[in-house]
């Protein structure tokens, strides 16, 4: 690998009584669009939650772009975005304050911040409902609204962690499609999803996380093929007796 | 170090403030509507018209002066009260239970008799003056009482309308600087702080509320840096505490308080007020330590404001000897000290326990904010 990517080494991540993260280790390349899954509490929202720097790792190394992300974690900051599990935007701001609060966040200058932030608004579909307080928004919106907030500075890095969890169909391809922008526009993307279905759809690699360790890696239909099984689904099935859903 | 940055937390907080019903409530609404409601209480300024007492020292032993108390009666608007010296007539007079003093001279009877005598021949006349001691600070008492004593002398002198021309002069001897207070104005000081300790809730709240929803967390993937957020956050609340200080202000002053101080001192309160609101900060970050929940927040912000809503208030004003000793405890008695001594007993913002109240006020804050600070990024990160 010429130009380092996303590196993950030995991570490890104890809380009291579980091991959120035990020993994982990954390469994302430049570029990539990967896909983290694994059922609930697997471990996903921890790994990435280090990547960007909220959590303090028990022990391994994580670096974006040849950065350290404990030792370099302004410089990190600067080219990533990311769109946390929980819906997190501010109700009592309407759309476009929130869009702007999060661009003046990262100092950005004024006239770049408004094309940015009327294109994202557009892609989105926001546009109509971008002068109403988030608080009356519905909860597909605020996804969507959460998005844009990770993007806002176009940054080089999106880490998305279920970004189409709860999403009607309509609002998940759409996201779907906006998340295929960015692979288009050469970003490197890491999404988490118990969603076996997004996983296939949309991501050049993926890995399967089980109780914090990688239980497989590759690319979806590779890893369908070689395993002789129909989907990612039968595939966790295959490899762990479980279903990854425990609802349909 | 980016303005940008920290002015748009401070939009952000701002907006919140005005947006959110519960926070308008908390720190705008409710102490303007408690300062009303107060202030109709213990205000004073009843509908009805009252009847104003004045204290007579009555020097004359002559039956003219007898008449010139019943011709007072008589306007409806004044009570005389006699005085037998003039000691205790304006010690009465200078805690306000009187709003004038006459002093009704030894030759009075002996003057209007000469005027009686020869009306007409202002040559024959023994020439008086009726002294007259004012409260400075009441329009009643120097617009109205010298017309109605004037009108009282002619009525004994038998005059149709006051006198061109009478042996009877009527001399404002001084006005009396008045240290009495309503209930209300007595407790103004204290209200500044009484509306501004409610910010620690509403910082205990807010800090609780974005770290349940995930907005902190999603804030410190940002490239602002922690440094930069508090300033964000503690410009927002010097802000709020200003535009708070300013209306409890105007309501005080809608409801007739009147410091009869400089801008000067004005610019001092309201200084010291904000240096306050520093320590508001700091205790709410404390309780958004201690409580878990939004819902604990409350409980946990009335463990810091309770103390400082008691000792430090126009509450602790009428406390004991031994409690004032407590008071020493809480930044807001600091606070409200001074500006009790600013606007109610006129002291100088130079004074040294002026400085001292400032100085103490500051230090306390500042350590309460670092202490804030620092248990809540030890426990939660910001
Ligand atoms: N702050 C925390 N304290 C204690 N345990 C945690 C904490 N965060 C996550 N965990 C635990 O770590 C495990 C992995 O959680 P998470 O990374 O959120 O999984 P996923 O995102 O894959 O659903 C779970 O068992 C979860 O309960
Ligand atoms: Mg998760």
């Amino acid at each position: 690998m010429v130009e380092p990517g996303i590196l993950i080494e030995r991570l490890v991540k104890k809380y009291e009584d579980v091991t959120a993260v035990d020993g994982l280790s990954l390469r994302v390349a430049r570029g990539e669009l990967f896909g983290l899954l694994g059922p609930n509490g697997a471990g996903k929202t921890t790994t990435i939650n280090i990547l960007c720097g909220l959590v303090k790792p028990t022990s391994g190394i994580v670096s974006v772009y040849g950065f350290d992300v404990q030792a370099e974690l302004c410089k990190v900051k600067q080219f990533i975005g990311v769109c946390t599990q929980e819906t997190a935007v501010y109700d009592y701001l309407t759309g476009l304050e929130n869009v702007e609060l999060f661009g003046s966040l990262y100092a950005m200058r004024g006239d770049v911040l408004k094309a940015r932030r009327k294109a994202l608004l557009e892609k989105m579909g926001l546009t109509k409902d971008a002068e109403r307080r988030v608080g009356k928004y519905s909860g597909g919106m605020k996804r969507r609204l959460s998005l844009i907030l990770a993007l806002v500075h176009d940054p080089q890095v999106v880490f998305l962690d279920e970004p189409t969890v709860g999403m009607d169909p309509q609002s998940r391809r759409a996201v779907w499609d906006f998340i295929r922008g960015l692979k288009a526009e050469g970003k490197t993307v890491i999404l988490t999803t118990h969603y076996m279905e997004e996983a296939e759809e949309l991501c050049d690699r993926v890995g399967i996380i089980d109780h914090g360790k990688l239980i497989t890696l590759g690319a979806p239909g590779e890893l369908i093929s070689d395993s002789g099984v129909g989907s990612l689904e039968e595939l966790f099935i295959k490899l762990t007796g479980r279903r990854i859903r425990e609802e349909a | 170090m980016r303005i940008q940055r920290i002015l748009a937390i401070v939009k952000k907080e701002a907006k919140k403030t005005v947006r959110d019903p519960a926070v308008l409530f908390m720190v705008f609404l409710f102490p303007v509507a408690f300062m009303l409601a107060f202030g109709a209480f213990f205000g004073g300024g009843g509908g009805e018209q009252p009847v104003y007492e004045v204290g007579v020292v009555n020097m004359d032993k002559g039956d003219a002066a007898q008449t010139l108390l019943t011709m007072l009666s008589k306007t409806g608007l004044l009570s005389p009260r006699v005085y037998d010296d003039n000691n205790t007539a304006q010690a009465d007079l200078s805690q306000g239970k009187v709003k004038a003093v006459i002093i009704i001279p030894s030759d009075f009877s002996l003057s209007l008799a000469s005027y009686r005598a020869a009306p007409g021949e202002p040559g024959r006349w023994s020439n008086t003056t009726i002294a007259l001691y004012l409260d400075k600070g009441s329009l009643i008492a120097i617009q109205a009482v010298p017309p109605m004593l004037q009108q009282a002398l002619a009525a004994v002198a038998g005059l149709e309308s006051q006198a061109p021309l009478s042996p009877l002069r009527v001399e404002v001897a001084s006005l009396v600087e008045v240290k009495t207070l309503s209930v209300f104005e007595f407790m103004a000081p204290g209200m500044f702080t009484f509306a501004s300790i409610y910010i620690l809730m509403m910082v205990a709240q807010a800090f609780i509320q974005d770290r349940e929803n995930g907005m902190m967390k999603r804030i410190r993937t940002t490239s602002i840096t922690s440094f930069e957020f508090m300033m964000g956050q503690v410009f927002s609340y010097m802000l709020i505490a200003l535009v708070q200080a300013a209306l409890v202000f105007a309501t005080v002053y809608l409801l007739g308080f009147r410091p009869n101080v400089d801008l000067g001192t004005h610019l001092f309160a309201f200084t010291i007020l904000l240096v306050f609101s520093l320590s508001n900060v700091g205790f709410g970050l404390i309780a958004a330590t201690l409580a878990k929940s939004p819902g604990a927040a409350t409980g946990f912000s009335f463990l810091f404001l309770l103390p400082q809503l008691f000792l430090g208030t126009f509450v602790g004003m009428s406390l004991s000897q031994t409690a004032q000793i407590a008071c020493r405890f809480v930044p807001s008695y600091y606070v409200t000290d001074s500006l009790v001594s600013l606007f109610l007993r006129g002291a100088s913002i130079l004074s040294p326990a002026i400085l001292l109240d400032l100085a103490v006020a500051s230090m306390f804050s500042v350590a309460v904010l670092i202490a804030g600070i620092f248990l809540y990024a030890k426990y939660f990160r910001i």
